[in-house]
């Protein structure tokens, strides 16, 4: 069953601009100019229940703009979407009830009050039973390890914590669909971690359909199956990671620690990086096959030690990206 | 219902904490009040001429207007200012509430707590130690009561409104000082209403600012007897009933054009 159907979703917005410096200013007073911003050009995409979906793309590029409307808050200027059978800026009200939203770069909990105090006024505002609300409430603190500062003013928290903590509140009625804005942002190692396997569990066991929005190319290899990419307000690809990395480039690399210092040449690879005896080739397995490469290399050169990666995902990325740009 | 009780009773809370500025408040409000009484009742001894209000009353008036001075709709909610200025305003979208009440709602607790934290003590005050009376009859006292409750959700729904514009100006303080300007003078703060020149009264009494200071205080007084209830409460209420629906509108016509700030 698809949960999510998009077409055609187009979005603009009108920035008043103001000329530099007080000239600007005065004439500012009198004729103001505006400029459109294209923030969705063309976008279209379905999602299917329980699919945990990422949604990529540079800065400024519509995955925001994307989730928001997706969740209810901005109204696009053309185009359809129906989310869980809903026209979600038509029936806010009944549509938000069924979905859970967490923008990473700002918190949905009071301020001042303690976390607890903050859930307890979301059970209001979403009218959870008692019962349930309880029975939640324990299975996210137990999941997410709140119980220490269940009692703490968010103001006091950390980012890791109010960031657990704002994951929670986003689940405590229990939505079918939940959105992650950049959920990860700013987060050390051992956060991104606890929210990736919470995240990860979250979809497997309870079946939520989650879409996630990142800069974080490591979430989107541990957790997403499937990945949109958006560039300039249109998607540039939907399908798995390995799909993308194949169409993008299916270069790869092959590192090498050297016994000693020495030049190192193959007319198949080509050296992109060298730090002291470690080298970095890449090839074209379509060109020469990794072993057939490995052979050679090692026939020629003292070795200590080699292995095969993918480049980053970023370089992928940002690879699709420049493609786009050229265009 | 319960979601917007929640959220009004929780705002309630928060803000009644803040009693050491209601007594700093308190103290300016005090002297003012007695400067302003002073100034007035030089007015009289000066003047021969009847005037419309006795110098008891104007004296009520004015302390009145000190003890509900807080009540007025001059200033933006800190939070809705912040929650537009950086964005966070989309969580608020995404709860399952009517935006414009669950914005009411916030604005009559913020509206309500530095009153009853600064009526009661300014108000005791004034009636044991300096020239205020208790209001002039029983029925007054009740009439009083009543439309004070109403200028309360009045009050609101022009601060409200206030709230609202900043989905355009996002900064808001010029949209306060105009509600300041006009709120003042029009609702009996600087002069009360019944001084005002004769052919200005058919407009003032009109306007919605005098449901919130003016209509209830001259009840108080008895300048306007308690019997006539009906036709102030007609009045706030008609007021009450276009702001809200004029909020309504504006917001739903704000949200529409919404920009969340800062990606």
């Amino acid at each position: 069953m698809t949960h999510i159907v998009v077409e055609k979703l187009v979005k603009t917005y009108r920035i008043a601009e103001r000329r530099a410096g007080l000239g600007g200013a005065v004439r500012g007073l009198f004729k103001r100019n505006y400029r459109t911003v294209r923030a969705l050009s063309d976008v279209s995409f379905a999602i299917g229940r329980g699919e945990l979906v990422g949604y990529i793309g540079p800065n400024g590029a519509g995955k925001s703009t994307t989730v928001k409307v997706l969740s209810g808050i901005l109204v696009p200027d053309t185009g359809t979407c129906r989310v869980l059978g809903r026209v979600p800026w038509e029936e806010r009200v009944e549509h938000v009830r069924r979905i859970g939203v967490v923008f990473g770069q700002r918190t949905q909990l009071w301020w001042d009050l303690p976390v607890v105090e903050s859930f307890e006024l979301l059970a209001s505002i979403y009218n959870i039973p008692a019962q349930v609300y309880k029975t939640r409430l324990d299975e996210l603190v137990e999941q997410l390890g709140l119980g220490r500062f269940l009692d703490v003013p968010v103001r006091q928290l950390s980012l890791g914590q109010r960031m657990r903590s704002d994951l929670a509140a986003s689940l405590l009625h229990g939505p079918e669909l939940l959105f992650l804005d950049e959920p990860t942002i700013g987060l050390d190692a051992v956060s991104k971690l606890a929210v990736r396997e919470f995240v990860q569990r979250l979809n497997a066991e309870r079946g939520t359909t989650v879409i996630l929005t990142t800069h974080d190319m490591d979430d989107i290899e541990a957790l997403c199956k499937r990945v949109l990419v958006i560039g300039d307000g249109v998607i540039l690809s939907d399908g798995s990671l390995e799909s993308l990395r194949t169409r993008v480039s299916p270069e790869r690399d092959l590192i090498i620690d050297l016994e000693r210092e020495m030049p190192i040449a193959d007319p198949d690879a080509r050296v992109i990086r060298r730090d002291g005896l470690r080298v970095h080739l890449r090839f074209n397995p379509q060109q020469i096959s990794a072993p057939a490469l490995i052979s050679r290399i090692t026939a020629r050169h003292p070795v200590r030690d080699l292995f095969v990666e993918n480049p980053p995902i970023e370089e992928i990325i940002a690879r699709l990206y420049r493609q786009q740009e050229a265009l | 219902m319960r979601a917007y009780w929640a959220l009004f009773s929780g705002r309630l809370r928060m803000l009644l904490q803040y009693r050491t500025a209601a007594l700093a408040g308190l103290t300016t409000q005090l002297f003012w009040g007695l400067i302003r009484v002073m100034a007035f009742e030089a007015f009289y001894r000066s003047s021969s001429k009847a005037m419309p209000l006795s110098i008891e009353q104007t004296v009520d008036y004015i302390w009145l207007g000190q003890a509900f001075l807080m009540l007025l709709p001059v200033r933006l909610d800190a939070e809705i200012r912040a929650m537009v200025r950086t964005g966070s305003v989309a969580y608020e979208l995404v709860r399952p509430l009517d935006l414009y009440a669950l914005w009411y709602a916030r604005t009559i607790a913020s509206c309500l707590a530095p009153t009853v934290l600064r009526c009661m003590p300014l108000c005791i005050i004034a009636l044991f130690v300096f020239d205020m009376r208790l209001p002039s009859s029983p029925a007054s006292a009740m009439a009083f009561a009543l439309s004070m409750m109403v200028a309360l959700l009045l009050a609101s729904a022009l601060s409200n409104l206030l709230n609202i514009t900043l989905l355009w100006t996002l900064a808001g303080e010029g949209m306060a000082h105009i509600a300041q300007v006009a709120t003042f003078l029009f609702c009996g703060m600087i002069v009360p209403l019944p001084l005002f020149p004769d052919f200005l009264q058919p407009i003032l009494v009109y306007l919605p600012f005098a449901g919130l200071m003016d209509l209830p205080f001259r009840l108080y007084t008895g300048h306007i007897a308690a019997a006539e209830i009906t036709s102030v409460l007609a009045r706030q209420i008609f007021w009450t009933v276009a702001l809200v629906l004029c909020g309504r509108w504006l917001l739903s016509r704000g949200t529409r054009v919404l920009v969340a700030q800062g990606g």
